[in-house]
């Protein structure tokens, strides 16, 4: 069956992007909007096919899914294995992957008609979300590590683009630096690790890479470097890449200043598809990640995720911005797939964590754009981002409302809602890994019940502050996406997500360990009623409640100071110390001798210019002597 | 004899030379070329170039000097002195041309010419059958092009000269 | 050849004259003057033609064939360069080189 058709995933929305971006100033605003939203109609209905066609048609082979190179065009070719291709590969992976970027990036297209209406920038709006939707299904759908790692710079760029879309606003444009100089830091571990790979593994191509042959192969050979094997180092170096995209500490902190661009873009590329590349990433080359080494690379990944969770929750608990909340909330829940595929093992029901990562990315791509699109309905009718400025909403904007629930229920992993199973998975993988690593998401699962209902209640009961234009309910455009994917974020959990995505691609059946899942029900439960006690009506409790914690209240406010650590050490470190002296140099020394040759020619010319008289008579005096000097020195030469 | 005769031209044609690159009028200084030329005319005619010489003659000393005079009457006023050279670069100029000299009869010292002894007549027609002829020392292209180029110069010298436009 | 003079000597009188015609074109501060300076540097060269020829090589007439050439040179491009002096003339009033530096602008 020829799958070449596949190929149109990638070139809809790309083509889309060339004609708005080319032709931003003819296609004036409605319009454009229309042909992103009907483009990326096109795409999704592909996608969606091509994901049930891999599932139930072609995929299962011998009771195993296949890896399938749909389409295939080598760029560079370097050896008979080695060679740089764009090339679509299903399995999966890609194929769970094509159902969540396109439904998020459809959702969030007819949002932002709404959304967006009557910015000046309405075109280029669509034309960048194009190609953001472009670049993430390019990545998903990658063949070989290199398109990965092109269309993850891709990626990269539409993203700056998207924060820094209020270009006149100076925080929008730091915002956008910052995001940008994070990643593209964190890439650069990407690329070393990515070439170190191949030059042992001689080949860019997954269907190589992950094979179980291919690996045991590879585990023999290469130098050790610091005790580890250099394989293991180019996958630490590989997963920075991926945990600066991910978002994982110490590498998050572009992610709450990204809130800066619009919500849509947040709740499509900072909640849902772009910050999960890095999960994506790992997952991709798990089998490496699991059998190089005995997974010591897998233990790096497991004790970044677990500490990631706790970190961003503890201090998404003190924010105050709704749109920082939900960022921290995301960088806890990607640190969730990040633990679950780093405890995960391979073969059969042992690979429930690597199923669970996927699982949780799925439901939380799906309950996490719908909360910051609710979000964004919200600031849409509040004009504030602040949750000081808001408050008994729930009589303005009904659907809002229930849709917020909905998504902050699924989140804090209350049954039937699709939270709660994606993370008991991950907690049940966990129980079986490490008791530490499980109390610790456990505990955090705790708060983060408590923070997204804080939020809940702060919003939407509370009391009424004297708002100056009284709130309304969103227009259709956006409130349909709410609805659409409140559906999703609530029965999404009941897909038996075993049966399509484990490590060795062999379907399993996963049991319910229900003591487990009563655990963390209950201190879900236990979050939200604190939150009810604390944000229900209006009161000081929650003022003394942080007043209790003292310092260290003020340390998670203000994020830890990791923001002003990295100040430190880039600002009064590198810049002082290190970049000073040869900014310096450059400028006294390396300056100096070319400022110095340009001003003695200038000197120089200066005083000779009177040569150039433009007389005949002088010019002729020149020729005569010049010649007979060089004939003079000609004679003694030849003598 | 003959070495003394060309003594005495040489010493004619350096004078007069010298006098007419230095000389403050303009038709004095044309007269002094005037003789150099002749000088010139007198070497040929002691190389027994006879031909050459009497187009030296014919040419410079009747036909160019008459030109420049002609010329000199029209355009500048006779007695007037010429503007005087400044000192240095006069000085500078009489360096290099020493200088100069000094270098090329330095070279021509030191070189050995290979003189022959012998002597030959050039006829003038053997001196015409080898301008008009189309053999391996034949002159006849460039003959044909001094004609086409002398024919230019002249319709050239006439054009410009007739232009009656003025400046402003 | 003549008798008892070598080339030696003729070759220094051209020379001489030779550097006196470039001393008095670069010196001479008016056009009629430096075209007399380039007839002596063009006479000098004819000579050298000839002498050349009839000291070192006498069977043949090269040099003094190029001899006529260069004076039909010389007189045609006296006869423009005088033309084109007088139509100056006619212009600026001047045959100075200090007022004809208006091209350097």
């Amino acid at each position: 069956m020829d799958l070449s058709y596949t190929v149109l995933i990638l070139i809809i929305p790309l083509f889309v992007f060339l004609l708005l971006g080319l032709f931003f100033r003819r296609i004036k605003a409605p319009l454009s909007g229309y042909i992103g939203v009907a483009g990326l109609t096109v795409t999704s209905l592909i996608s969606f096919f091509v994901a049930f066609e891999y599932f139930f048609k072609i995929g299962m082979v011998d009771g195993a899914y296949q890896k399938i190179v749909a389409f295939k065009f080598v760029w560079l070719h370097f050896t008979s294995t080695m060679s740089i291709s764009i090339g679509v590969m299903l399995d999966p992976l890609s194929a769970v992957m094509l159902i969540v970027v396109p439904l998020v990036s459809w959702m969030v297209h007819i949002y932002s008609l709404g959304y967006m209406k009557g910015d000046r920038g309405f075109t280029r709006f669509y034309a960048f979300l194009s190609l953001f939707t472009f670049s993430m299904l390019g990545l998903v759908l990658a063949s070989n590590l290199f398109e990965i790692y092109i269309f993850w710079e891709l990626v990269g760029v539409s993203s700056y683009s998207l924060i820094g879309f209020y270009y006149e606003k100076p925080s929008a444009v730091l915002a956008a630096k910052k995001a940008f100089i994070v990643t593209r830091f964190a890439d650069l571990g990407f690329l070393i690790g990515l070439l170190i790979l191949s030059y042992y593994a001689k080949t860019f191509d997954f269907v190589n890479l992950t094979s179980l042959t291919f690996i045991h192969n590879l585990s023999g050979i290469g130098t050790t470097f610091i005790g580890l094997s250099v394989i293991t180092w180019a996958l630490i170096l590989i997963f920075v890449g991926g945990a600066g995209k991910s978002a994982m500490f110490p590498l998050h902190i572009w992610l709450p200043d990204a809130m800066e661009g619009p919500t849509p873009v947040s709740a499509l590329i900072h909640a849902a598809t772009m910050v999960v590349a890095g999960v994506f990433l790992v997952a991709r080359l798990f089998p490496l990640y699991y059998f190089i080494e005995g997974g010591i690379a897998l233990d790096v990944v497991t004790v970044v995720g677990t500490f990631t969770i706790l970190f961003a929750a503890i201090i998404a608990i003190t924010q105050h911005d709704i749109k920082r909340v939900l960022a921290f909330s995301t960088i806890s829940q990607i640190g969730y797939m990040m633990l679950a595929l780093g405890i995960s093992k391979y073969e059969g029901p042992e690979g429930l964590g690597y199923m669970a990562a996927m699982f949780h990315l799925f439901t939380h791509a799906m309950f996490k754009a719908l909360l910051f699109l609710g979000a964004g309905s919200i600031i849409h009718s509040v004009h504030s981002n602040y949750m000081q400025d808001m408050g008994g909403l729930r009589k303005y904007m009904p659907i809002t409302h229930i849709t917020f629930l909905i998504a902050a229920l699924a989140i804090s992993g209350i049954p039937p809602f699709a939270g709660f199973f994606s993370k008991d998975a991950i907690l049940a993988a966990a129980f079986e890994h490490h008791k530490v690593v499980w109390f610790t998401g456990w505990f955090v699962a705790g708060l983060t019940a408590f923070y997204m209902f804080r939020l809940y209640f702060r919003i939407f009961w509370w009391n009424d502050p004297k708002y100056e234009h009284t709130p309304h309910e969103s227009p259709k455009s956006m409130t349909i996406p709410l609805m659409v994917l409140a559906f999703m974020a609530a029965f999404s959990g009941f897909i038996p997500f075993s049966h399509f995505v484990s490590p060795d691609y062999v379907p399993f059946s996963e049991h319910m360990e229900w003591g487990l899942a009563g655990a963390s029900v209950g201190i879900g439960l236990v979050g939200i009623i604190l939150a009810w006690i604390l944000y229900k009506k209006e009161n000081d409790l929650s003022t003394r409640f942080a007043l209790a914690f003292g310092l260290f209240y003020k340390w998670a406010y203000h994020k830890f100071y990791i923001d002003e650590l990295y100040m430190f050490v880039t600002k009064e470190i590198i810049f002082k110390h290190i970049s000073a002296p040869f900014a310096w140099f450059d400028r006294h020394v390396v300056d100096g001798t070319m400022n110095g040759i340009g001003n003695s020619t200038v000197w120089i010319s200066e005083k000779i210019k009177g040569l150039q008289s433009g007389r005949v008579q002088d010019y002729a005096m020149y020729f005569v002597s010049g010649a007979t000097v060089i004939s003079m020195i000609l004679w003694f030469l030849i003598k | 004899m003959e070495r003394l005769f060309f003594y005495f031209i040489a010493i004619i044609i350096l004078v007069f030379s010298v006098m007419a690159v230095n000389s403050r009028n303009m038709m004095r200084s044309i007269i002094y070329l005037l003789f150099v030329l002749l000088g010139v005319a007198g070497i040929y005619f002691l190389l027994e170039y006879n031909f050459l010489a009497a187009v030296e003659l014919s040419v410079y000393a009747g036909g160019i000097i008459i030109l420049y005079i002609n010329s000199i009457m029209l355009i500048d006023k006779i007695g007037v002195p010429m503007e005087k050279p400044k000192g240095s670069r006069q000085l500078l100029a009489g360096l290099l041309s020493i200088f100069g000299l000094g270098v090329s009869l330095f070279a021509i010292y030191s070189y050995h010419f290979n003189q022959t002894a012998t002597t030959t007549e050039t006829t003038v027609k053997e001196l015409g059958k080898h301008l008009l002829s189309y053999g391996n020392n034949g002159f006849i292209l460039p003959f044909e092009l001094i004609s086409i180029f002398l024919l230019a110069a002249l319709v050239g010298a006439i054009a410009i000269a007739k232009s009656t436009k003025t400046l402003k | 050849m003549i008798e008892g003079v070598s080339i030696y000597e003729i070759l220094t009188l051209t020379t001489t004259v030779f550097f006196i015609g470039v001393y008095g074109f670069v010196t001479r501060k008016n056009l009629m003057a430096m075209l007399i300076s380039i007839e002596l540097i063009l006479n000098s060269a004819a000579i050298n033609f000839v002498v050349v020829n009839k000291y070192l090589f006498p069977a043949k007439m090269d040099g003094d064939i190029f001899s006529i050439f260069i004076i039909a040179i010389a007189a045609g491009e006296t006869a423009l360069a005088l033309a084109i002096i007088i139509n100056l003339y006619r212009l600026i009033m001047s045959v100075k080189t200090k007022d004809l530096e208006t091209m350097k602008h």
